[in-house]
């Protein structure tokens, strides 16, 4: 019989306290039966955990703190967010991968049919969004508005020839020409010019007749069983084949019907790579609940709101100082009561978001933090700054110097003889 | 220029809002300069637009339309035009359509149009259709050794090679209607399959048709390259309009001038109305009393008036008119305008090029001289939007007039440099009089012996017998 431990979990809920940021742990006597065999710590899909006591108070006490390194946030998590502004040796090799915080995001799945004369190529996207990609967005909601959008293009081709492989009769893209793959799509994509928000991108590129069947490569050789990949910050592509390749004689076009399921797994998967939500570096005791179809965790949104908050505070402090900045080099700048009285809100949200940080307030953290990155932005970026009072430094040095040069030297030299005895000659 | 109307959903709340983000989104789409559309060159008329397609209610608050004269349609406006559609430039007829040689031409003119239709004939849910044209009027007679034959290759340098596979029809139509009832005045190759007959703003037309879709069409050879040739040659005169008009800019002097604009009617027997909508930028101050309307000498009165004054910089002037114009008969419509001085910071870099009047907006229902018969649109979408009739007897057209360039009085930009240097000259001598006056001390000055060359050139002048200096 499997261990109850998903129903414990469920059962214990309703007791814990279910604000953003709060973890519970229940410590259970080691040869309870509440967690399968080997297994010593049980982390729920909301925000408590089962831990096993066992080996000792301080086996207990390094179980309790990698448990909150997992469920909540490290320095290097931290850091990562930060990763804009730490210069580059402190960083490891995976900050810089993660979405920047934003007040929203913009999704766009893009099917891609390089050749229509040979494929015509069905997707039931609307179905999909609503049935796999919409449950993730609405629990994502808090931390952004999301919006989704689909397209079909033809004729797009990806930027690199893949080459033939004899002994798989199939084509091959190596895992160091990916990166070329992305930049003649994007000219096509074109959703850059309409939105105000990051727009993440979600190919399906479905490869001509003669260049099927496609598989990627890794940098070991082996083909990459999902066929997709993605770049961090931009979105992700997946290569779908087209099963069972038609005899030549077979009459074009072909008809395709997209299996959404496999695609899903695959968009959704990458979506959670997108915004820094992996489970690989867990210790081999720790067993994590799957989170079904809301596709993420109640403790892992934390920590993305972590993350988040302490990035938009960062970003606050960023634009005020270069508003400060630039106003010591021009003072000539005109600043409006208005953008004034934005300075002076992103300041107090700013300082209030850190101050309900240090007591844990998340959620209330959060929403500081936001208001504050909008009336920044707001200042830093309002028009009314490019007005310059019309007084130029040189025209001051060009006309008034010279006048007022003449009454300073007693001792005349020549060259101030020069300039004032013009207008002098003409009183004697 | 460039031309922007809009109807917004009854839902729309805040419609300058939203205009004012559509605007400037398009922008961004179209990378065209949409982006200067604002409160001073937009208006709402009342009775020249309808909305396109089905549409329920026609409350013409939610209407806005601007005009962006200055601007000019480059191949910067071509590629995004092309990236809408399916198959792009790469098959089809958008083959043909590269930049090198569509701007080698008289006239290029791109236009994008958003309706909502009914999906099918029971209308039970509505799609939305994007329709996309693009006029160009080559011209071959003056590259062509001053004959008028022309072909595919010669006007776009490349030729049709197969239909975009996703298109349910693409056909090339070929004018060869005989003029006068002459046959054999022209030729076409290669030989077209079919022909088809069809009534155009009231003229009987014959056209030629080349279906890439059908498979005989690249039978014998793997490209289509439609030809012209004129088999004599042929009187260059063209039949005139049935209506059409001008208009242009009179006075002299810096301070008044008057618009007139005169509108043809060249039915032989019907009398047909026509809205007139102008739209007048606000330094142009028009003076609604001197507005007069004449036709054959006498005065025509409209039967509908509307008309919106100008705000200094907020809004534009506005006038619409119903005008009934008689059979074979010319209009003339004349207003007079004072020119406003702007504020220095308001001039455009090159103010001695002149301000430019968008053109104005003619809408008829003109009558045609033949019966038209009711075309199906599924048969023949292409001729039922592009001339469309909604009973046999008329059929709708818009005109636009040529936009006007006026001067405006245009002060001297250099003059707040020369006054600061006069300025500043006056105050230096005025300020050094003074303080030489206050400063100056007289004392004397012991004549010096002079240096060695000059006690020299003395002794030989006594030697010499002359003065010494």
């Amino acid at each position: 019989m499997p261990p109850p431990s998903p129903e414990a979990d469920a059962a214990l809920r309703p007791l814990q306290d279910v604000s953003l940021g709060a973890l519970t742990m229940y410590v259970v006597p080691e040869t309870s039966s509440l967690l399968p065999q080997g297994i010593s710590v049980y982390v729920g899909k909301h925000r408590g955990a089962l831990v096993r006591a066992g080996g000792g108070l301080a086996a207990l006490r390094t179980r309790l703190r990698q448990l909150t390194q997992v469920m909540s946030f490290t320095a290097s998590s931290i850091a990562a967010a930060l990763s804009d502004r730490v210069p580059d040796g402190q960083l490891g090799p995976d900050a810089r991968r993660h979405l920047k915080s934003s007040l929203g995001y913009e999704i766009t799945f893009s099917l891609l049919n390089p050749d229509p004369k040979s494929h015509v190529v069905d997707w039931d996207i609307e179905d999909a969004v609503n049935r796999y990609v919409q449950p993730v967005l609405d629990k994502l909601s808090l931390v952004a508005n999301f919006s989704v959008d689909s397209q079909i293009l033809y004729y797009a081709v990806l930027g690199v020839t893949p080459r033939f492989d004899k002994e798989s009769s199939s084509f091959l893209l190596s895992a160091h020409s990916l990166p070329h793959v992305i930049n003649p799509v994007e000219a096509r994509l074109g959703s850059s010019a309409a939105s105000l928000y990051p727009v993440l991108n979600f190919l399906l590129y479905v490869p001509e007749r003669s260049h099927s069947p496609l598989y990627i490569q890794d940098k070991d050789g082996a083909p990459v069983s999902t066929n997709a990949f993605h770049s961090p910050r931009w979105g992700g592509i997946m290569v779908y084949n087209v099963e069972a390749p038609a005899p030549p004689q077979a009459s074009l076009p072909l008809h395709v019907d997209v299996d959404m399921v496999r695609v899903m797994e695959v968009f959704l998967a990458q979506l959670r790579l997108l915004f820094g939500l992996s489970r690989e570096e867990l210790p081999p005791e720790f067993l994590l609940e799957s989170p079904g179809s809301e596709g993420l965790a109640d403790w892992e949104l934390d920590r993305l709101l972590w993350a988040h908050t302490v990035e938009n505070i960062a970003t606050v402090s960023t634009t005020l100082t270069s508003l400060a900045q630039l106003l010591d080099k021009i003072g000539n700048i005109v600043i409006k009561d208005d953008v004034a009285s934005e300075v002076y809100r992103a300041v107090a949200s700013a300082q209030s978001a850190m101050a309900k940080l240090a007591t844990g307030h998340l959620h209330s953290a959060f929403q500081a933090s936001k208001e504050a990155v909008t009336s920044s932005e707001r200042a830093f970026f309002d028009p009314s700054l490019l007005h310059l009072l019309y007084f130029p430094d040189d025209q001051k040095f060009a006309i008034y110097i010279p006048l007022f040069l003449c009454s300073i030297n007693k001792e005349k030299t020549l060259v101030v003889r020069g300039v004032c005895d013009p207008p002098l000659l003409l009183c004697r | 220029g460039a031309e922007l109307w809009v109807w917004f959903q009854p839902t729309v709340t805040d419609v300058d809002k939203a205009w004012k983000e559509l605007s400037n989104i398009l922008s961004g789409i179209f990378c065209a300069s949409l982006n200067f559309i604002d409160s001073t060159n937009t208006v709402t008329p009342t009775a020249s637009f309808k909305p396109l397609g089905l549409a329920n209610g026609t409350d013409h608050h939610l209407l806005r339309y601007a005009v962006l004269p200055r601007e000019v349609v480059c191949t910067e406006n071509l590629t995004p035009w092309k990236k809408l559609l399916p198959c792009g430039s790469k098959a089809g007829l958008a083959v043909l359509l590269k930049a090198e040689r569509l701007f080698h031409s008289s006239y290029h003119s791109q236009a994008v149009h958003i309706r909502p239709i009914c999906r099918d004939a029971s209308c039970l849910a509505v799609s939305w259709e994007l329709r996309q044209t693009l006029t160009v009027v080559f011209d071959t007679f003056s590259s062509g050794q001053g004959k008028k034959d022309w072909s595919l290759f010669k006007m776009f340098s490349r030729t049709l090679t197969d239909a975009c596979p996703l298109a349910s029809q693409s056909k090339v139509y070929v004018d060869i209607s005989p003029k006068n009832k002459e046959k054999e005045l022209l030729e076409v190759t290669p030989t077209p399959a079919s022909v088809y007959e069809a009534i155009v703003q009231g003229d009987k037309r014959t056209y030629a048709v080349y279906d890439l879709l059908s498979p005989s069409l690249f039978n014998t050879s793997r490209s289509l390259n439609v030809q012209l040739k004129w088999k004599r040659p042929q009187d260059t005169e063209l039949p005139t309009p049935v209506l059409h008009a001008q208009r242009y800019v009179s006075g002299y002097g810096l301070q008044t001038g008057e618009i007139s604009t005169l509108i043809y009617n060249t039915h032989p027997y019907r009398a047909f109305p026509v809205i007139l909508l102008e739209t007048v930028p606000w330094y142009l101050r028009l003076y609604v009393h001197t507005l007069t309307i004449i036709t054959k000498g006498k005065e025509n009165k409209p039967s509908y008036i509307h008309y919106q004054p100008a705000q200094d910089r907020r809004r534009p002037h506005l006038l619409e008119m119903l005008i009934q114009l008689p059979a074979n008969s010319v209009t003339k419509i004349t207003i007079q305008f004072e020119r406003a001085l702007l504020k220095w910071t308001e001039y455009t870099p090159d103010p001695n090029h002149g301000f430019y009047v968008s053109s104005s907006v003619l809408s008829a229902l003109v009558p045609s001289v033949i019966a038209m018969k009711d075309v199906d649109v599924e048969q023949s979408p292409l001729f039922t939007s592009l001339f469309p009739s909604s009973d046999g007897s008329s059929y709708f057209v818009r005109l636009y007039t040529e936009p006007l360039l006026v001067n405006l009085p245009t002060p001297d930009f250099s003059m707040p440099y020369n006054v600061i240097c006069l300025t500043c000259t006056v105050v230096a001598v005025c300020y050094g009089s003074f303080y030489n006056l206050l400063t100056r001390t007289f004392h004397v000055e012991e004549p010096s012996r002079g240096g060695l060359a000059k006690r020299l050139a003395n002794i030989i002048r006594k030697f010499r017998g002359v003065p010494p200096l």
